[in-house]
């Protein structure tokens, strides 16, 4: 109901407001969302982001989110929307919005576009994104070191490189402090389903996984870990809710210094197009607190791999490692560059199965 | 607990929100109705069944209030369509859309929230039984509750007069209402059951196989259930089969993966449609069989002559 009420708050405001902006009017910002505010997990957290801005800047800014837009046609609506509406710049926040977010900025050069997760970029059209391999090093090592039967269960959604890179960095780390262990990967071919993501959990601890990670949006797979009395990794926020024992860490994406540095840059004149892949050192990937269940040398190894990749001197693809069938990737002390890692199609050596193409 | 047994019980939880949901819509169609807003009532259900049990403390408070949802959002489909007209295609799909939307509003304070799940309980004597006990005894209430009502459908389709009024109307309206039934009271009660049942089925995901509320929860299952009611040819019993085979299907292709075996992923998740897909081809291949057992009045507008 509040949600209601600000929503028609902000609506009316914008109604009363109208294209007319003055110099000392409040900066407009405008937020598209694919999923609803509600899905404790990507969208969550971009909205998190815009009322971190709105803490920040108080009344010096206005935000405006419409939630549940569609890829595709109905984007290039909401986008040019918010840009006829007197927005000064909108954050579209999911891969599909690429093209329209591009298709409407070049109607309206004066606003200032950010696009998550894309490539295509425009003197108007910023791109950013977040390292969340990094996260996967940690809870790979941790994972490693917690796990007694060896066995650690991946839901896994999509086979996209944003996806096999967590993959790979989980089982990297987790194989750097524990020779033994095993990953089981389970894709479950969608993002969102939660009935299909419990079943998948459940399914992975039938065969033995005592420990769970996802690269999906709900928190399901954390309450089957609950039940079943197992241990589990969060996913985009904290899940710790749904599994307040089950719960060793969750990878957080914290949108909020990257929105608020932005909104910043256009406050002070000096924003310009860029391309940003921020990770755990610039704060857009973070953890969530280490469970007291981690033992304290564990939690200590885990947070000097935090600190080390802040520092630099730690990253998630460090050589020499092999791909899966044994060829050479890098060699020893090498790292990969971001190119490899955006469009990474393979396992890395050690990890059983085929993956899907 | 082994592996098969943890496997063929798991099929059974699985399957159940689609037992529910299909011999709702087995009863509706029985009666002439085809309401393809199944994925809409079974959501209606899930947050109504989740928001009761959370604030009340209390699975069935929960439960009953997932039914009474289920049967609200069907009323409203039946008073469109049978006193007003509307056709029922347009108004089935408006009710999905309708009730994904609804459920999303109601639900925007419940969202982050979760709930212990049903405790199982074990049927004395019949859980010990060696390697089936467990796979089909050791379930929570709503399992049982849902074989009940399959068994039940079924023996008052067949065994009852209410039953046979109500498969008398689905075959041949006119006839029925020259006799003197009431058509369009039957037809309202077999929705309402159907709305009902789908209800309990959304009930079922949102608090027993994974205690939360979060939008489009149900993620497409209330279509399944209506393929498997064409799958059954309209029969309870085989309605529970279809469901127990897609859902078995579903996730015996999540362990296949999770044992190693090297077949694409992406053919294993198509290996349920695939599955009622074919079987689908199979039994009506037979064109004068298929329509034996097809409601001869499904989806047919009643229109009093006299």
């Amino acid at each position: 109901m509040k949600r209601l009420m600000t929503k028609l708050a902000a609506f009316s405001a914008a109604a009363l407001i109208g294209g007319g902006a003055l110099a000392d009017d409040p900066m407009k910002v405008g937020f598209v969302y694919v999923g609803p505010v509600g899905d404790h997990g990507w969208t969550y957290e971009h909205d998190q982001g815009r009322l971190a801005v709105e803490k920040a800047f108080g009344d010096k800014v206005k935000t405006t989110y419409v939630e549940n837009v569609s890829e595709g046609p109905d984007a290039t609506r909401v986008i040019q929307q918010l840009a006829r509406s007197g927005h000064d710049m909108i954050f579209t926040t999911s891969f599909g919005f690429m093209n329209p977010t591009l298709k409407v900025a070049k109607t309206f050069p004066k606003v200032k576009f950010e696009h998550a997760t894309g490539f295509k970029r425009a003197a108007n059209v910023s791109t950013y994104s977040a390292r969340f391999y990094e996260g996967r090093t940690v809870i790979g090592l941790i994972a490693g070191k917690m796990t007694k039967s060896n066995t650690i269960g991946y839901i896994a959604s999509f086979p996209i490189p944003e996806v096999v890179r967590g993959i790979n960095a989980a089982y990297l780390a987790a194989k750097s402090v524990n020779p033994d262990v095993k990953m089981k990967i389970v894709w479950v071919n969608t993002w969102f389903d939660p009935g299909k993501e419990a079943d998948a959990a459940k399914a992975l601890i039938d065969q033995g996984a005592d420990i769970l990670m996802q690269h999906t949006d709900s928190p399901a797979a954390m309450q089957i870990a609950e039940e079943r009395g197992i241990m589990a990794f969060g996913q985009a926020s904290d899940m710790v809710k749904f599994g307040p024992n089950a719960q060793l860490t969750s990878i957080i994406d914290d949108w909020a210094p990257y929105y608020i540095a932005r909104v910043q840059a256009a406050m002070d004149g000096t924003w310009k197009s860029q391309d940003t892949w921020d990770g755990i050192k610039q704060g857009m990937v973070a953890m969530a607190d280490f469970s007291h269940k981690i033992p304290t040398d564990v939690q200590a190894m885990a947070q000097k791999a935090v600190d080390d990749i802040v520092a630099g001197t730690r990253h998630s693809f460090t050589g020499p490692i092999n791909k899966q069938d044994g060829s050479p990737w890098l060699k020893a002390g090498e790292t990969a560059s971001d190119g490899d890692l955006a469009s990474m199609n393979f396992y890395v050596e050690g990890v059983d199965g085929a993956l899907p193409k | 607990m082994d592996l098969l047994q943890a496997i063929l019980q798991g099929v059974i939880v699985a399957s159940t929100p689609l037992v529910f949901a299909a011999i709702g819509e087995v009863v509706a169609e029985r009666s002439g109705v085809l309401n393809l807003g199944v994925e809409g009532m079974m959501i209606m259900g899930a947050i109504a069944g989740f928001a009761v049990t959370l604030d009340s403390g209390s699975y069935f408070a929960g439960v009953i209030a997932a039914a009474l949802a289920g049967a609200a959002a069907a009323t409203v489909f039946g008073l469109l369509t049978q006193y007003l007209m509307s056709n029922q295609v347009a108004t089935g799909l408006a009710l999905t859309i309708f009730g994904l939307g609804v459920a999303a509003l109601i639900g925007q304070g419940y969202s982050g929230e979760t709930t212990p799940p049903l405790p199982v309980l074990p049927i004395p004597l019949l859980s010990d039984i060696p390697f089936i006990g467990p796979i089909l005894f050791a379930h929570d209430p709503l399992v049982y509750l849902s074989v009940i009502l399959v068994f039940g459908v079924a023996w008052f389709l067949s065994r009852t007069r209410a039953g046979l009024i109500l498969k008398a109307v689905g075959d041949n309206h006119d006839a029925a209402h020259a006799i003197g039934y009431r058509v369009v009271l039957v037809r309202m009660a077999a929705i309402a059951f159907g709305g009902a049942s789908a209800g309990l089925g959304g009930a079922y995901l949102s608090i027993v196989q994974t205690p939360l509320w979060v939008e489009n929860m149900t993620a497409g299952r209330g279509w399944i259930a209506l393929a498997i009611v064409v799958f059954s040819a309209w029969r309870p019993a085989r309605a529970l089969m279809g469901a127990y085979l897609f859902g078995g299907v579903t996730l015996i292709q999540l362990h296949i993966q999770g044992l190693g075996v090297e077949i694409e992923a992406q053919y294993l998740s198509m290996l349920p449609y695939l599955v009622t897909i074919i079987v689908l081809a199979v039994i009506s291949h037979d064109k004068a069989r298929a329509k034996l057992n097809a409601p001869a009045c499904l989806g047919r507008s009643f229109y009093a002559s006299s």
